[in-house]
């Protein structure tokens, strides 16, 4: 009997965690969703930002051109290191070593340490002033770990068999890399990119002091600009637009769910086919 | 020809992997060199434990630990709340969610990561701030939802490293499916939960924009859970914008120090993962 009864409570526990934790979801996506959808109104979308109408279509062009960019600069970097990682470097090499302690030190640097760097190095030494270039350099640096780590498992997992094939059909080493083994990784590639765009959609304190504030569309890489999450954290601490921020929360909100469900079903496409 | 592409990729693909390294070496000398200066001019115990943050008094005075306080009481609160749930959920998904509930608690979970954190900022604002004030508690409430998925993600896969041996053997002696679970497997997985909890830390310190929305941020020493404070990342996005000077320099130091507390975290991470493996 006593035995019965614990076995009830710890289930209970148990489903109590799993529920709050779904819960605070639901709870938090559906509360994003009451406040902000009222606000959703076409002039949102106007292609100019005024101090009365707080349009969020330059801070979402900026976004793309923020997430290209980093995209552009980190994604070879990523893929070229962990081809370095998997396919050249020996096994127990001391260079391999460092490059996975760093990366995973990269890893958990928080992004308000890349926002501060990315003013000292790129906006103040490099003298790119506050800029859409600088902003997205200190992006690729943060997604660089993230890119690395999906690329190498996902290079991983293409079987030894299919190199040794290519091999002894006569192929060199970057032939079999960029012809049999690449091809092979692009699912798991793609899904790491994807979580990638996620984070750099996101990402906030990192770009405050790199890519600045400025509300309209850029006319050069060199000018300032703000992405969708700056945006609604200019609105928050404006206060006076603060409904505004909520239907951007929402414009975010939807814009992450596609991310993750694309990245979602990148992965198992992947997992379908090995 | 095919000779010499092959030799100058293989350097492309080396120099490649050498940035990561290049970019940690970056990132300590640019916070170090920039803030090191500011922290043996003032003198380190007055930089570090001085208590009163004036920047634009005349004179004025750089003392951070009411920054660093309003971090770790914030960050000690967040694991108090994230981690029981985030333990909890991890045996649920683990060991007791049915066959079908996993391909939606799961996505669920990882939806919860990548969440912005501006979003859980707007949602603190109201939905828990009308409640806690701008507090450590509402601070400690918001960022113990944030690193749920963390501390999730890393407990499951340390519960199903467990050997399926422990859990048999539990039954096989007449424990319960939950008693031999919560008794036998979650410690055989302690040292992956206490990672877990260490990566948890690591994200709750570093959070910066969901906390400055609903901490209140307060440059003083915390004086109770319902009041305001200012965490150390606050204190930098707060005042970069207009600080000039010694002043800037003191919040490039803020920044350094905050990176020495990751760096410590990183390592007491790694060492509890190798032993496991």
């Amino acid at each position: 009997m006593i035995k019965k009864n614990s076995e009830r409570m710890l289930a209970a526990l148990t489903w109590t965690a799993a529920v709050a934790t779904l819960g605070v979801l639901l709870y938090l996506i559906v509360f994003i969703l009451i406040r902000g959808i009222p606000y959703l109104k076409p002039s949102l979308f106007s292609l100019t930002y005024t101090s009365d109408n707080v349009s969020l279509t330059p801070a979402l062009i900026s976004t793309i051109i923020i997430t290209m960019l980093s995209l552009a600069i980190a994604v070879p970097l990523g893929i070229f290191a962990a081809i370095y990682l998997t396919e050249y470097a020996r096994r127990g090499n001391k260079a391999v070593t460092l490059v996975r302690k760093t990366t995973e030190t990269l890893a958990g640097i928080p992004s308000i340490v890349y926002g501060l760097f990315g003013m000292l190095f790129f906006v103040t030494t490099l003298g790119w002033g506050f800029s859409i270039l600088a902003g997205a350099f200190t992006l690729a640096i943060m997604i660089l770990p993230l890119i690395m780590r999906t690329a190498e498992e996902a290079i991983l997992a293409v079987p030894d068999l299919w190199r040794e094939g290519a091999f002894g059909l006569g192929a060199g080493r970057l032939r079999t890399v960029f012809l049999i083994v690449l091809p092979a990784a692009t699912p798991g590639i793609l899904a790491g990119i994807t979580l990638a765009v996620g984070r750099i959609v996101g990402e906030t304190a990192a770009l405050i002091y790199s890519a600045g504030t400025v509300p309209q569309i850029p006319a050069t890489l060199l000018q300032s600009a703000r992405t969708l999450s700056v945006h609604m954290f200019a609105l928050s601490s404006e206060g006076l637009h603060v409904d505004q921020g909520y239907a951007t929360a929402v414009v975010l909100l939807m814009v992450v769910i596609l991310i993750n469900a694309a990245s979602a079903g990148i992965a198992r496409s992947f997992g379908a086919k090995t | 020809m095919n000779n010499k592409l092959e030799r100058g990729m293989s350097t492309v693909f080396f120099l490649s992997a050498a940035v990561s390294v290049l970019a940690v070496a970056l990132i300590c000398f640019f916070l170090l060199a920039k803030g090191l200066p500011m922290i043996f001019r003032t003198g380190p115990l007055a930089f570090l434990l001085g208590t009163d943050w004036s920047p634009t008094d005349t004179p004025p005075a750089f003392g951070i630990l009411p920054m660093i306080a309003g971090s770790v009481y914030i960050t000690f609160g967040a694991i108090l709340i994230g981690m029981p749930v985030g333990v909890l959920t991890a045996v649920f998904l683990a060991h007791a969610c049915p066959k079908g509930m996993y391909g939606v608690v799961k996505p669920g979970i990882d939806l919860l990561a990548g969440i912005p954190s501006v979003v859980y900022g707007f949602f603190g604002m109201a939905a828990i701030v009308p409640y806690t004030g701008n507090s450590i508690l509402s601070a400690c409430i918001l960022l113990g939802i944030m690193i749920l998925p963390t501390v999730v993600a890393v407990s499951e896969s340390a519960l199903r490293a467990v050997p399926e041996q422990y859990y048999k053997g539990a039954l096989a002696l007449g424990a319960g499916h939950y008693r031999s679970v919560f008794t036998v497997v979650l410690p055989a997985a302690r040292s992956g939960v206490l990672a877990a909890a260490v990566l948890g830390i690591g994200r709750a310190i570093g959070e910066t924009m969901a906390v400055i929305m609903v901490a209140g941020n307060q440059a003083r020493m915390p004086v109770s859970w319902l009041k305001g404070a200012r965490t150390m990342t606050a204190n930098i996005v707060i005042e970069m914008g207009y600080a000039e000077g010694q002043h800037r320099e003191a919040l490039i130091a803020t920044g350094a120090v905050l990176l020495v507390f990751i760096l410590m975290i990183n390592l007491a991470f790694s060492a509890l993962t190798r032993r496991k493996a």
